[in-house]
């Protein structure tokens, strides 16, 4: 029991020898990636960091108004306003005003907030003329100042990180005692878009399994000649821009278009009883379904690929029905296929923007188009992030969901 | 009596013919009735059809021509499932997905059979191939022999007539083959179920059936039981297929009854017996097995021809002796000679002279 390490010829440990016999051939394959790690790390995880830390960043308002938030940070939540308060208000104001930097401030707390942008602007322009008292100077300025809402935002913009967007992206506003709740009916967006973004990827990819399965498996089946053919149709749309693609369907689709046209020529629709088929979920699930029906069927076909014949045979050999034999024997070794595709298409579904944003309308439109939206337009890049974000989160619970349920090595994507 | 082997036969093919392109026939004429309970080989080299006339015998594809009876009824009315045929494939097709136990559980839940009635089956067709203790297993933990025996399992829980086998020991090693190639027959006796059986390895088709069937080119060239398959073979592609076999090419220059004699090529006449040849001046082609060729001159039957031979290599197999020799233009000419205490070891190079009796040489087609 004395000395029990291996060692090799000339007395050095194996595990030691081993290791540096190893350590040149890691370090090569390292150099390998390295190329793809540096460009993954910049594309990929910084954006995704920057996003992130863009959802509950909070410096629009703190970077500007330093003497409110000094005022803040010497009275606890729940102090009245006062006299301070207000002068430190003036002091940032007028500072803000000459900065130009006022709009950010007031964009900042109109988000908690809505109405209160032109309260900035306005006693903005007048602060610098505003003498003491400052607390009544101010409320002659604008009554709103005295409203505690206001004071609630500031507080909380006032703090170096937030919870406002994330707030704000599942439909929860300010309220008057400075705590968030669940905003009135009537403001709700984003839980409702993020249900629908999900029922309507759900029913996308649902759809996506019912129309490919079939085509995976004649794919699979027919002789290779054929099936290199039809498997070029398969592609076709690859080939072809998306945006060419999602107009022919609003071609096809619309009112006037050339199946209602035709519906009606046959006399199957009344004129006026045309369906709507376009700019409504009907149009962004028949479109989404033809354009992601690819990332369903190469994975189905891949795996069916590789089922041998013989089980079927075996399985109606041993009595069962063609029914049975799909169901218990086809089907269950399909299950990695189905995976794969299911999980790659809602995840694309998830995240789509141009088609539902060209033919979804007003009750077609995915998460992703407010996303777009508070990116481009109403510039509000913090609410896009913790909206992207949530999203994010969903994707990953739902792999892990999936992990639970059929096992992630259970997959195969090609 | 025509009509009662017709109604005894259990399988019959009746002059099917299979074509999958609609441009060359895989199985050209295939005539063939098996009673119950018989043990039948299909034996062919790769690509002579056997694995066709099996599928269609179980409903995987359809006859081009003809017809097949199953107990007397035409096959093509009967759905697959419901023939009742048990199959063993060449890759075991064993559910990946379903344990040792589900697997053979599969065939009695279609139909319908309660648990208690399913497991008893399930204990005893697992002991019956001796795998009892792995009834929890998925297949891919199962070894090649294992996985073998499952499948055997299966074809025969649900206990059907006709069990078809297509190359089942293909994919095992030597010893192993053997011992399954017993293993089957044994439990195709005890259950007394019919088996049509596919292979391209001779010896398993010899050891195993009660009648062969040699296939060649999508026809049957001979069916016949082993033994007569080896010692009878009814044309040169037979002779040739099964055992090893010396041929030499000539003319028919005499022939009387059983016996003809053959001037070979090189103008030497030999004693042979006609098979497929009726007339003098007929080409042929003699086949001899290298066991009946004789050096010892007193064992040959009185004015037999003799050829002479010139040894070109010996070869010591342990108990056979195997010697290459030229014999009449033929350098590849095999004899084999008992390993006995007084046989000869013959040196390269010697001149010696070898005769058969009549009836072990064979004048088939050329
Ligand atoms: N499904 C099929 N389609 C077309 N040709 C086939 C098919 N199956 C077999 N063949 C052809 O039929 C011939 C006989 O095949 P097979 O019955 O498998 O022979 P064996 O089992 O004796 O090796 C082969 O030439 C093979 O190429
Ligand atoms: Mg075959």
């Amino acid at each position: 029991m004395s000395d029990t390490i291996l060692r090799t010829a000339d007395g050095k440990p194996l595990k030691a020898a081993l290791m540096r016999a190893s350590a040149v051939a890691r370090r090569r394959a390292f150099m390998l990636v390295l190329p793809l790690l540096a460009f993954v790390l910049i594309t990929f995880v910084v954006p995704i960091g920057q996003m992130l830390s863009r959802s509950v960043t909070n410096d629009a308002f703190s970077a500007n108004m330093p003497s409110v938030v000094a005022w803040f940070a010497a009275n606890p939540e729940g102090t009245e306003p006062d006299e301070a308060a207000y002068a430190a208000l003036v002091v940032d104001l007028v500072n803000a005003a000459n900065a130009r930097t006022i709009g950010t401030v007031a964009t900042r707390i109109n988000y908690d907030v809505s109405g209160t942008r032109s309260l900035f602007t306005s006693t903005g322009r007048k602060a610098k003329n505003m003498e003491a008292p400052f607390k009544d100077a101010v409320l002659a300025a604008d009554e709103e100042w005295g409203d505690k809402v206001v004071w609630a935002a500031m507080r909380n913009a006032s703090a170096a990180v937030t919870t406002t967007f994330y707030q704000a992206a599942t439909d929860r506003k300010l309220t008057d005692e400075g705590v968030y709740a669940k905003a009135p009916e009537d403001l709700r967006v984003y839980l409702t878009l993020f249900w629908r973004t999900f029922v309507l990827s759900g029913a996308v990819t649902l759809l996506c399994l019912i129309l490919g399965f079939p085509v995976a498996h004649l794919l699979a089946r027919l002789p290779m000649r054929i099936s290199s053919l039809l498997m070029i149709l398969v592609l076709l749309p690859f080939w072809t821009s998306l945006l060419v693609r999602t107009t022919s369907w609003m071609v096809l689709l619309q009112e006037q278009g050339i199946l209602n046209n035709m519906l009606v020529y046959l006399g199957i629709l009344e004129d006026n009883g045309r369906l709507a088929l376009m700019y409504n979920q009907t149009g962004t699930i028949i479109a989404m379904t033809h354009i992601l029906l690819p990332f369903m069927i190469l994975p189905l076909y891949s795996v069916m690929k590789t089922i041998p014949i013989t089980y079927t045979r075996a399985a109606r050999s041993l009595g069962a029905t063609s029914w049975t034999t799909f169901r218990r024997i086809y089907v269950p070794q399909t299950i990695p296929g189905i995976g794969a595709g299911g999980i790659l298409v809602f995840i694309l579904a998830v995240g789509y923007y141009i088609t539902p944003a060209l033919v979804g309308g007003a009750t077609g439109t995915l998460i992703s188009n407010q996303i777009a939206f508070h990116m481009q337009d109403s510039l509000n890049w913090s609410l896009a992030a913790a909206l992207a974000a949530m999203l994010l989160a969903a994707v990953l619970a739902l792999y892990w969901v999936y992990d639970r349920l059929v096992g992630i090595d259970n997959m195969k994507l090609g | 009596m025509a009509d009662t082997k017709t109604t005894d036969a259990f399988v019959v093919f009746d002059r099917v013919q299979k074509s999958y392109d609609g441009e060359t026939l895989v199985v050209k004429d295939l005539n063939l009735s098996m009673p119950k309970g018989e043990f039948l080989t299909m034996l062919g080299p790769s690509g002579s059809g056997k694995t066709t006339c099996l599928m269609m015998l179980a409903g995987f594809e359809t006859a081009t021509h003809g017809e097949i009876l199953l107990d007397g009824r035409p096959i093509n009315n009967i759905p697959p499932h419901k023939r009742g045929i048990g199959m063993v494939f060449q890759n075991y097709a064993l559910f990946p997905h379903m344990s040792v136990a589900e697997n053979l559980s599969f065939p009695l839940e279609v139909r319908g059979m309660d648990k208690t009635v399913r497991e008893a089956k399930i204990t005893r067709a697992l002991d019956m191939v001796q795998m009892g203790q792995f009834a929890n297993r998925r297949p891919a933990q199962l070894s090649g022999g294992q996985q073998q025996r499952i499948a055997l399992a299966r074809a025969l829980v649900f206990e059907p007539e006709l069990v078809l086998m297509d190359e089942p020991l293909g994919a095992l090693d030597k010893q192993l083959r053997e011992h399954m190639q017993f293993e089957i027959t044994r439990l195709a006796h005890d259950l007394g179920i019919t088996v049509v059986y596919v292979t391209h390895d001779q010896t398993e088709a010899l050891t195993m059936s009660d009648r062969v069937a040699v296939f060649n080119d999508g026809r049957i060239q001979q069916l016949a039981p082993p033994a007569s398959l080896y010692e009878a073979p009814q044309n040169s592609f037979v002779a040739q297929f099964i055992g090893e076999n010396n041929t030499m090419e000539g003319i028919v220059t005499e022939i009387s009854g059983d016996k003809c004699v053959v001037k070979l090529d090189d103008g030497e006449l030999i004693d042979a017996k006609p098979v497929n040849v009726s007339k003098v001046g007929e080409r042929t082609r003699v086949s001899i097995r290298p066991e009946r060729v004789e050096m010892n001159k007193s064992r040959l039957q009185p004015g037999a021809h003799t050829l002479k031979a010139t040894v070109r290599e010996f070869i010591y197999m342990g108990d056979i002796f195997r010697t290459r020799l030229s014999v009449a233009g033929n350098d590849n000419f095999i004899i084999k000679t008992r390993n006995a205490p007084d046989a000869v070891r013959l040196e390269p190079g010697a001149e010696i002279e070898i005769g058969w009796l009549p009836q072990d040489c064979r004048a088939l087609d050329a």
